[in-house]
């Protein structure tokens, strides 16, 4: 969870990432953050997350994000 | 002759006034709708005595917003488009260069407009598009315009910090559209799936042939540009035939492995420009659809929108790069050299109707990119110097080289990295500034020296910067790196930047 909470924070050094739950709804990652996300997430974790993961459920929040990234590890 | 764009509409409503001609994934106005709000709107000007001047339009993405833009045109006036999503500060840079006496707004934008800096009244879409038109009233304004009369301002990024309105006239937007039209072969029915802002040049694509063909456009939700799934499901559910889109959009798709799950089915023309396409995913759109026409433009905004075009009709290799061709027909490339000689390589200069009337209420930046044609001393005749360094191929097409300057083109959007600098500069706590753009991995990349925090360089920026405009990443610097004769070394900023921070 530190891991990915530091690629996030990289990405928006001002947004509060353990606490918004709203990443998407409220616009906050774009489709250009989203595409970096993915790339920067199987290089720290070795999963592929690939279209069918995209959906507002997954990527509303960090520990959502995470929850998939811990499902994706497992298959 | 056709000397006004509302000409198109005044044709289309008498031949499908049911038929739906924009649309968003919830709601459409047809074309008799589009048309009696348009009457409407003008009708509304032509009673407030507003007549031969900017009018705001600060809606959200919305089929009505684009009656919005119509009827402005009706009124004899011409539309600025502004955006929720640009910072206030910027929107104030707008109002005080075009300084209008109205805003047209929704009922979500109504509230922010208020605390603009303007004398500007705000109106409500609502209550000015249901009027019954003054036939006369309008019927005159229309026998009055003249083809070279402005349709619409648009801004664009500036180097100094202050955007600049590029404004566009009847003429150059019917020779842009009905070139492009018959470039892209668009017709009745042609089902348009729109993914640029309204804000835009970019949207003229969609707006004008709809109108001219009886054609239907798609808005296509913002959100939708990230799942994508759900946007190719979408084009599909729509049957939309004809995209013109940024790279950005298109790679967004296929870099994602979203065709292993869904194809689109009906595409029959795919239009992008605005970015250089990496070969390895316009060859897997290629692949998936061989029977697609895809179509590459290159236009700057001051040349009205797309001004070359080139077919894609073959897989590229890795390392070539993809023409933007040849120009629209009624439309010159010049590529002059240091000289203004005709050259093999130099800068790419447009000659022609579709070159925009300028930058409004700014006679200095005007004079400094719309310029006397060098190769005409006879008579009066401008071109637009692009900036962009562009060649010719074997075949006699042309290629984008580079640019002249610190003009970038990062997710379709085109930025002056000055300007961000401009603005990183006055912020409290920075000392000096400079940005740079990898290509590398398509990141702005802002060096500074000062005392500010990453996190409040940012939020403060988010005040006065639209979001595509935000350095991606930030790295602090103990001094700046200047070159012997003390300009700011970007190549040096820029090599630093790939070699420690990409290889990490």
């Amino acid at each position: 969870m530190e891991q990915l909470l530091e690629i996030l924070s990289d990405l928006h050094p001002d947004v509060d990432f353990e606490e918004c739950d709203t990443l998407i709804d409220d616009g906050i990652l774009d489709s250009f953050d989203i595409v970096s996300l993915i790339s920067e997430i199987n290089e720290e974790f070795d999963v592929v997350i690939s279209a069918e993961h995209i959906t507002p459920e997954n990527f509303n929040s960090a520990e959502d994000l995470y929850a998939l990234i811990e499902r994706l590890e497992e298959e | 002759m056709q000397n006004h764009v509302l000409d198109y509409m005044d044709q289309i409503v008498k031949k499908c006034p049911d038929k739906v001609a924009f649309a968003n994934e919830k709601e459409g106005l047809t074309f008799r709708e589009v048309y009696e709000q348009t009457r409407s709107v003008g009708t509304f000007l032509h009673r407030r005595g507003i007549y031969k001047e900017p009018v705001i339009v600060f809606m959200n993405k919305h089929p009505k917003t684009i009656a919005a833009f119509f009827g402005v045109i009706d009124g004899g006036c011409f539309y600025v488009p502004i955006d929720e999503q640009m910072p206030v500060s910027r929107i104030n840079l707008i109002l005080e260069n075009v300084k209008p006496r109205l805003m047209i707004c929704d009922t979500k934008t109504i509230k922010k407009a208020e605390s603009f800096e303007t004398d500007a009244e705000a109106v409500l879409y609502e209550d000015i598009a249901y009027l019954e038109p003054d036939v006369a009233a309008l019927q005159e304004i229309r026998d009055k315009a003249i083809d070279t009369d402005p349709i619409y301002i648009v801004f664009t990024s500036g180097s100094t910090g202050v955007p600049k309105g590029v404004a566009a006239c009847h003429r150059s937007v019917l020779d842009y559209i009905e070139q492009l039209s018959e470039v892209l072969q668009f017709d009745e029915n042609t089902v348009f799936g729109n993914q640029t802002p309204l804000y835009f040049d970019a949207c003229l694509k969609e707006l004008y042939p709809t109108l001219k063909f009886g054609a239907t456009t798609y808005l296509i939700p913002k959100g939708y540009f990230m799942m994508p799934i759900k946007l190719v499901e979408f084009l599909n559910e729509k049957k939309i035939n004809t995209i013109c889109w940024v790279v950005s959009a298109l790679t967004m798709i296929s870099s994602l492995q979203t065709f292993e799950k869904v194809i689109p089915k009906y595409l029959k023309t795919v239009a992008f420009g605005s970015e250089v396409f990496p070969v390895k995913q316009f060859n897997l759109w290629k692949t998936t659809l061989p029977e697609t026409d895809f179509v590459n433009l290159y236009g700057p905004t001051e040349g009205t929108g797309m001004c070359c075009y080139y077919r894609a009709d073959r897989l590229f290799e890795e390392g070539e790069s993809i023409p933007i061709g040849r120009p629209f027909k009624n439309t010159e490339i010049l590529l002059l050299d240091e000289n203004n000689k005709p050259a093999d390589m130099g800068e790419l200069c447009i000659r022609g109707t579709s070159v925009t009337l300028g930058y409004y209420n700014n006679p200095e930046k005007t004079a400094e990119n719309f310029v006397q044609n060098p190769l005409n001393p006879a008579y009066p005749e401008l071109i637009y110097r692009t900036g962009d360094i562009a060649s010719r191929n074997e075949n006699g097409e042309l290629i984008f080289v580079s640019r002249k300057d610190y003009q970038i083109k990062h997710m379709g959007h085109r930025i002056e990295l000055g300007e961000i600098e401009a603005n990183v500069n006055v912020l409290e706590g920075i000392k000096t500034c400079a940005c740079v753009y990898s290509k590398t991995d398509e990141k702005i990349v802002l060096y500074y020296v000062g005392e500010k925090d990453k996190a409040e360089v940012i939020k403060e920026l988010r005040e006065k910067l639209p979001r595509y405009m935000l350095p991606n990443e930030l790295v602090t610097l103990e001094s700046m790196l200047f070159t012997p004769n003390g300009k700011i070394d970007r190549k040096a900023l820029l090599a630093m930047y790939e070699e420690t921070c990409i290889s990490q």
